[in-house]
């Protein structure tokens, strides 16, 4: 099946979808994905940030489609033809869906884990959105454990619901999920269960903002003060190849390897992430690539710290090339 | 105007019961259908008669059924949708209070002809006395041999089963329903697929709403042609109609597709005319999701011809002078309404029952409700009015389910036509901090009419 995304054409398979077409053909025409995750079923069509205009909806059909559509979750049709970048239609819905995530997002970056790997961080300076218009206020959240190795910081949630499937699918046990509706919805563990197993730790790498973090991260620091670097070991539980954020010859933490999408590569078992903290334990390889274009390697991060409580310190950025 | 079709036996004393419903000559087209038709030719007056979904957004219902996967193995569902919980509309309640046999006839003529089996009817959870009618009526079905094994003698078996809902309007959207019934939370399904081809647990369905199941009766009785005489153009049959608000006589009315609005307010046959002798000032024709238009829209098209209850003329204009005949609830607001109130009253509403699993509308609708909770109190500004228009113009279109656009069109429409009363709450806070302001808001005279 031919299909066209902003003026470059591709062919791919039936039940294709136009995300999965853009991701071949790769760079600048790839949509923002904030909720689907290649490698978890049933995710995407939440956030909506990944809208397109579908300009022809096949050879057969050479209709537009009115609205427009979650490219994650609309397969391909012969002869199909899309804009992303494209359509001014496309970036102001967008604009507008960052917005929309943004308004109850604590926009605390300066104090959370996640900045400088956060793909919301990353999706609002790329379309200039960094406050929104909301003279509201924000919905909080309390900040909780979720066991002895996970935090739920819920006022960073987007609700993309990744957590949620990938407890389903690749751990024994779901004990978390979405409760309450509308503005009210949270993620939470029902009477405060405990998650506990295995593969629970995945579900930090998955989460597109700093809603789950990992408690064991040592000595609080700046992801981009820190190195990563490819490293292995030899694990019965999972394939033990992951990225160590070290920091001198100290391991802070230990991640599953995330591609040029952000998405992991392979899922990682919780003793390696959580138990392995020293140099011995692992194998290290190289410092890790990191293609995409995030905050912190196109150096805007004091845009927005703005009035800041931590002020970046110079240099630091080069340390993720 | 007319004679009721879908109704007619309403008035019959005890017509809630078997006995009496099957005296006055009830199931006796469930009885011919299985008898003597075959399920092409129900299929076949169904659509001829032109009937089109009564749940709101009037879909044919023909081609719905048509498009029921027929070919596969699995078993097939027919869902009643009567989880009517939209602002406005109460005539599924009405109907099902008072005729329980009529729907479930409808039910047995629909599934006879979806060569459907396992039928459910998914009841809006706070209608618990409704949930008791029909269970006595389903089970008085079960006993006549009306439902269970072998129909009446026949190879047709059809079971009923009632599911109350948790609650969540969001539940009466196909998709959230179907998820509700297999016990999940009401998250409307992304779409593709459709729940014809996969539906509940996976298996090929039709969710049609109450008034379009219980419709399939008459439709059998008169044949498809005469059910399509009825009505105007593409506007077939008889619709019910829940109209509430200023009026002298709300309630529930059966009318023909075609009558002129103005005839449905002011006759005494219908609404009876404004309350206390006021004036018309708006009317939201179909639930509190559609466009509200005022007095003069809603009366006569911008072509100045007179505006009718039909689908189209309702349409007519589109969002910027027409509105939609939508499920038929029609809510009619005097000079004293305040739109603003009515307007952050539905957004409540909305905010309430969002799923909240996509973001335009989940933030979005608890953007607009504190903003115009702000400016009904009297305390907005100017920047709030058309900060509205662009929230509710971002979640429009831009979301999972038609929740996004039923939330985003009350506000716009409101403004659109309304404008003047949200710069008077802006510039008259000391007024509006009344809570019975609505008599004292000025505006155009134009904006409101007399009969
Ligand atoms: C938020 C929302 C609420 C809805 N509520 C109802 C309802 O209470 N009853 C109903 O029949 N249809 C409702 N619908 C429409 C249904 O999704 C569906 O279109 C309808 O049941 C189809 O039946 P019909 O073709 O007979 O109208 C709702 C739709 C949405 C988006
Ligand atoms: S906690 Fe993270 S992964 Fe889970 S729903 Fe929220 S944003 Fe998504
Ligand atoms: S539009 Fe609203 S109700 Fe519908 S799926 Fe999205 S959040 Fe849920
Ligand atoms: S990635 Fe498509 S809707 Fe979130």
């Amino acid at each position: 099946m031919k299909i066209t995304i902003d003026n470059i054409s591709i062919e791919v398979s039936e039940g294709t979808t136009i995300l999965e077409a853009a991701r071949k053909i790769g760079g600048k025409i790839v949509p923002p994905a904030m909720c689907w995750y290649s490698k978890l079923k049933n995710t995407g069509g939440k956030c909506r940030t990944c809208l397109v205009k579908v300009a022809q909806s096949s050879s057969k059909d050479p209709r537009p489609i009115p609205k427009l559509v979650a490219s994650c979750s609309t397969p391909v049709q012969d002869g199909m033809v899309v804009q992303n970048i494209t359509s001014q239609e496309v970036l102001d819905a967008r604009k507008a869906i960052v917005e929309f995530l943004l308004i109850n997002h604590p926009l605390d970056c300066p104090v959370c884990d996640q900045a400088g790997e956060c793909d919301l961080q990353d999706l609002s300076f790329l379309h200039g959105v960094v406050e929104t218009r909301s003279d509201e206020e924000r919905r909080e959240f309390p900040v909780i454990d979720i066991g002895d190795k996970i935090k739920l910081n819920m006022n960073r949630c987007i609700l993309c619901y990744r957590c949620v499937f990938i407890a389903d699918q690749i751990t024994s046990k779901r004990v978390h999920g979405v409760l309450y509706r509308g503005d009210a919805a949270e993620i939470s563990t029902y009477i405060q269960n405990v998650i506990d197993n295995d593969f629970s730790g995945n579900m930090i790498d998955v989460c597109p903002v700093g809603a789950l973090t990992d408690r064991t991260f040592r000595f609080k620091s700046r992801v981009w003060f820190l190195n990563p670097m490819d490293a292995h070991r030899e694990c019965s539980h999972c394939p033990g190849k992951v990225t160590a954020w070290m920091f001198g010859n100290e391991i802070y933490r230990i991640t599953g390897r995330k591609d040029e999408f952000g998405e992991l590569e392979e899922f990682i078992c919780n003793e390696c992430r959580f138990e392995k903290k020293e140099l011995t334990d692992w194998f290290i390889e190289r410092p890790k690539k990191i293609k995409r274009e995030s905050v912190i390697s196109a150096n805007h991060y004091e845009k927005l710290i703005k009035s800041s409580i931590i002020h970046p310190i110079e240099g630091t950025t080069e340390q993720q090339e | 105007m007319g004679r009721p079709v879908l109704i007619e036996k309403i008035g019959i004393p005890g017509i809630r019961d078997f006995a009496v419903y099957r005296a006055h000559g009830g199931y006796s087209l469930a009885e011919k259908t299985l008898k003597k038709m075959t399920p092409a030719e129900v299929n076949r007056e169904v659509t001829k008669s032109g009937l089109r979904g009564r749940g709101g957004a009037g879909f044919p219902t023909g081609l719905k059924w048509s498009f029921l996967d027929r070919k596969t193995d699995k078993p097939k569902y027919l869902v009643c949708n009567a989880d009517e919980s939209e602002p406005g509309t109460f005539k599924d309640r009405y109907l099902m209070e008072h005729l329980p046999h009529l729907l479930i006839e409808g039910l047995i003529i629909s599934s006879f002809a979806l060569g459907v089996k396992t039928c459910y009817i998914y009841v809006r959870g706070e209608f618990k006395y409704i949930i008791g009618i029909l269970k006595k009526a389903v089970d008085e079905a079960y006993q006549q041999k009306f439902l269970g094994e072998n129909i009446l003698g026949t190879s047709f078996s059809l079971d009923i089963f009632l599911h109350p809902g948790g609650g969540a309007y969001i539940c009466g959207e196909e998709t959230a329903m179907l998820e509700s019934l297999e016990g999940k939370k009401g998250n409307p399904r992304i779409k593709p697929p459709f729940p014809a081809y996969k539906g509940l647990y996976d298996c090929p369905t039709v969710v049609n709403n109450v008034e379009t199941l219980a419709a399939v009766v008459p439709i059998i009785g008169m044949g498809g042609d005469a059910y399509a005489k009825i009505g105007i153009g593409k506007s077939t049959g008889t619709k019910l109609i829940s109209a509430c608000g200023n009026i002298n006589k709300p309630g529930v009315y059966e009318i023909e597709l075609g009558l002129p609005v103005e005839d449905f307010i002011f006759s005494e046959e219908y609404c009876g005319g404004i309350k206390n002798g006021k004036r018309l000032k708006a009317v939201i024709p179909g639930g509190s999701s559609v466009p509200v238009l005022p007095a003069g829209l809603i009366l006569r098209t911008l072509k100045g011809e007179q505006r009718l209850m039909t689908y189209e003329s309702l349409e007519e204009g589109g969002f910027d002078s027409g509105t939609m005949l939508g499920s038929g609830g029609f809510i009619v607001y005097d000079e004293d309404a305040c739109m603003v109130r009515n307007t952050w009253n539905f957004t409540r509403f909305y905010r309430h029952e969002s799923c909240g699993q996509c973001s335009p509308c989940r933030e979005g609708t608890a953007w607009m409700e504190p903003v115009l909770r702000r400016i009904e109190q009297g305390e907005g500004k100017y920047s709030d009015i058309d900060l509205l228009v662009n929230i509710a113009d971002k979640i429009e279109g831009n979301t999972i389910c038609p929740f996004g656009d039923a939330a985003a069109w009350p506000v716009s429409s409101a403004i659109r036509h309304f404008r003047h009363e949200f710069e008077f709450h802006i510039e008259h806070p000391e007024i509006v901090k009344n809570p019975d302001h609505g008599s004292l808001i000025q505006y155009p005279v134009s904006s409101i009419q007399y009969r």
